[in-house]
């Protein structure tokens, strides 16, 4: 028996190989979270920290519809603002004070949120479940458009175009936070963040989250060992609603404010973005997704008009030239640089970046230029002191030669992939 | 007389106009391997899909030890001891093979559709997984993706799927086809270790595995069973080799 019971426990990961799978990387993660504070970081840094911690939980909570359910949703902020909406409401209940409300800790608001948002998958998902495929797309596409309507039709919970307001600095204090000034907010953040994460992460080893990736690659089957596979789903949606729903009740605290938007199909669409350029067969795939395109939004915004467009062009590259996303770049860079000839693999990886950079420098000329050209206010792309208007003929010589050199770069670099 | 494992009273199928399973009553007993053969396009697989609960009959019962079934959907009917494997291979492909046959083990293990326990914590459902495995030659392979095994040992992962939840009715659709005769050869073995003690209602077109394993041979012609008795007898029955003629040879080396 003890010869059996050695044999099997054989199979799994050695419980070293566990901790530095899946321990350890949860420890740096918090241990970052934990140690970002001592750096005295700017107001401007943590609001941009606290946007990422939101759309990290949300991004994650997408994944387990999208990547481990393979059910494409295009009305995710549903769930998200229904969260939201109703932890806004439970703020401004713990400001009456009446009732059970007195002693619900503002801190607490997100567990209201994952409430919501389960409730609302419940009862949305019971039709939507029934069928995956096209058929699940269009429903939530339909859902979406019919909440963001509802959104302003029921003033009285949705709160017309201004939305819901409320004060987080209410209620009885958790572990000394008032939640006033920002970096007392950074712990409520930077909590539920690993609460989010350690919660969507342990869903993934459990007996429902298996058979979720089961359904998703062959729902039929499932039928056959004993599974209901729209129970599956239903069951997994309800728990991706819960937690999209946390993600919400995390920024009604944050932001203290809700408004319509937060449910309409602009942040459905941008969280299937972050998810899927961070990489949906990765657990940690929308993690960088959040952080990137969090930054992107916030940061680059701030540098041109045009950052959408260079968003949408990266969205397009990911799905046509890395369907793995960031962490499959990152990952089979890791694998890659531990394989058999590290160097010429270095070589050919930093030659397939320079081709990139190049094809991304030309895209910016030809972005940039336009733009300028197009509102017509005169306004010339002077980078590096240089005069790009749209009449030099310079421009167009920085968009047209590193364009060609960094599609011959990059070609150059798969040929010599092929033959190695 | 004991009540048989599987019993088909008076099924019949059609889609449209298409009669594709006519009258078809069927006692297997417990214990019995019962194999379905017949040409192409006969009705077998359409003969499984109604027994697994894939298709409701057009009229006709099912009936599995004695309790009918017909008409429920195949997670209740899997529950309730019946599992079946496919003609093409249907596993999940993105999980590794221990992860697949975990999966066939759960329901057996009473996990349900629990989001509250860790999988890998569970003593009971690794042990039986490791069991499965051994038991399919599957364990070197365990960690291996799915999608990347040889086709024989898919299909050897198929009917470990099939086994795991340890339902005593398995239904094998093609288990050996498109497989090298060594190949045919190992996964007979498989079989007949694998359904020990169980029923085993199984279609194949190689008769050479047939003739091999069954106790009992079905021959489906046009969703029709002409004849159904021991290998010996369908062997010598003039309608079976009519239905056969030009089709395939019955082994005579067999005989």
């Amino acid at each position: 028996m003890s010869e059996t019971t050695q044999s099997f426990t054989d199979l799994a990961p050695s419980a070293g190989a566990k901790f530095r799978q899946r321990t350890l990387p949860i420890l740096i993660f918090a241990a970052i979270l934990f140690a970002i504070p001592m750096v005295g970081p700017s107001r401007t840094f943590y609001t941009l920290a606290h946007q990422m911690g939101i759309n990290i939980v949300f991004a994650l909570s997408y994944n387990m519809v999208l990547g481990r359910g393979g059910l494409l949703s295009f009305g995710h902020a549903v769930y998200f603002g229904l969260g939201g909406y109703l932890a806004m409401h439970a703020m401004n209940w713990i400001e009456d004070g009446a009732g059970i409300w007195g002693s619900v800790p503002m801190f607490l608001l997100p567990l209201v949120g994952f409430a919501g948002g389960a409730v609302a998958g419940a009862v949305i998902g019971w039709p939507s479940c029934r069928k995956a495929g096209t058929t699940f797309a269009m429903i939530s596409l339909g859902v979406a458009e019919l909440i963001f309507a509802a959104a302003f039709m029921f003033d009285s919970f949705f709160g017309g175009e201004q939305g819901i307001s409320g004060d987080r600095m209410n209620g009885i204090e958790l572990f000394g936070l008032s939640l006033g000034p920002i970096d007392e907010v950074y712990w409520f953040i930077a909590f539920w963040t690993v609460i989010g994460v350690i919660g969507m992460w342990a869903f993934t080893r459990t007996p429902l989250g298996k058979l979720s990736e089961a359904t998703r690659d062959n729902a039929q089957r499932v039928q056959f060992i004993g599974y209901n596979p729209q129970r599956v789903r239903y069951l997994v949606f309800i728990a991706a609603g819960g937690f999209a729903g946390l993600a919400g009740g995390m920024a009604a605290v944050n932001y203290e404010i809700f408004t319509p938007d937060a449910l309409s199909l602009v942040p459905s669409g941008f969280v299937l973005i972050m998810a899927y350029v961070g990489g949906i067969t990765f657990f940690v795939g929308p993690i960088f997704g959040a952080i990137l395109l969090t930054y992107m939004q916030s940061m680059l915004s701030d540098f041109t008009e045009a950052w959408l467009l260079y968003l949408g062009v990266l969205f397009i590259a990911i799905v046509m030239f890395a369907p793995r996303g960031i962490a499959g770049i990152v990952f089979g860079f890791l694998d890659g640089v531990r394989g058999d000839n590290p160097g010429a693999y270095l070589g050919r990886w930093l030659m397939r970046l320079l081709g990139i950079l190049l094809m991304l420098m030309g895209l910016i000329v030809l972005v940039e230029v336009s733009v300028r050209w197009s509102n017509g206010y005169g306004e010339v792309y002077e980078p590096f002191g240089l005069h790009l208007g749209h009449e030099n003929v310079l421009s167009w010589v920085l968009v047209i030669v590193p364009a060609i050199a960094g599609v011959w770069i990059t070609k150059r670099a798969s040929k010599e992939e092929e033959a190695a | 007389m004991t009540t048989p494992a599987l019993s088909l009273k008076n099924l019949n199928k059609s889609f449209g106009p298409a009669k594709i399973i006519n009258d078809v009553s069927l006692d297997i007993a417990p214990g019995e391997r019962h194999a379905i053969i017949g040409p192409n396009g006969a009705g077998k697989s359409t003969l499984f899909n109604l027994i697994s609960g894939l298709y409701t009959p057009t009229s006709g019962t099912v009936a599995l030890h004695g309790r009918t079934i017909s008409g429920m959907p195949p997670h209740e009917i899997n529950k309730l001891g019946l599992s079946r494997s496919f003609q093409v291979s249907n596993i999940f492909t993105n999980m590794t093979v221990r992860e697949n046959v975990r999966c066939g083990v759960l329901h057996s293990m009473g996990q349900g559709y629990a989001f509250w326990k860790n999988i890998g914590s569970n003593k009971a459902v690794q042990q039986k997984t490791w069991e499965v495995l051994e038991h399919c030659a599957l364990t070197d392979k365990a960690n291996v993706p799915a999608a990347l095994l040889p086709y024989a040992d898919q299909r050897a992962l198929e009917i470990a799927i099939t086994i795991a939840g340890g339902a005593d009715v398995i239904l094998l659709d093609e288990p050996t086809a498109g497989m090298s005769h060594s190949e045919t050869d190992r996964a007979v073995d498989l079989i007949r270790r694998a359904t020990e003690g169980k029923t085993l209602v199984i279609v194949e077109h190689d008769m050479g595995v047939i003739f091999d394993l069954a106790d009992r041979i079905s021959v489906l012609v046009y969703g029709e069973i002409i004849a159904s008795a021991p290998p010996s007898e369908i062997r010598g029955d003039p309608a079976v080799r009519e239905a056969y003629l030009g089709d395939e040879e019955l082994p005579e080396v067999m005989a």
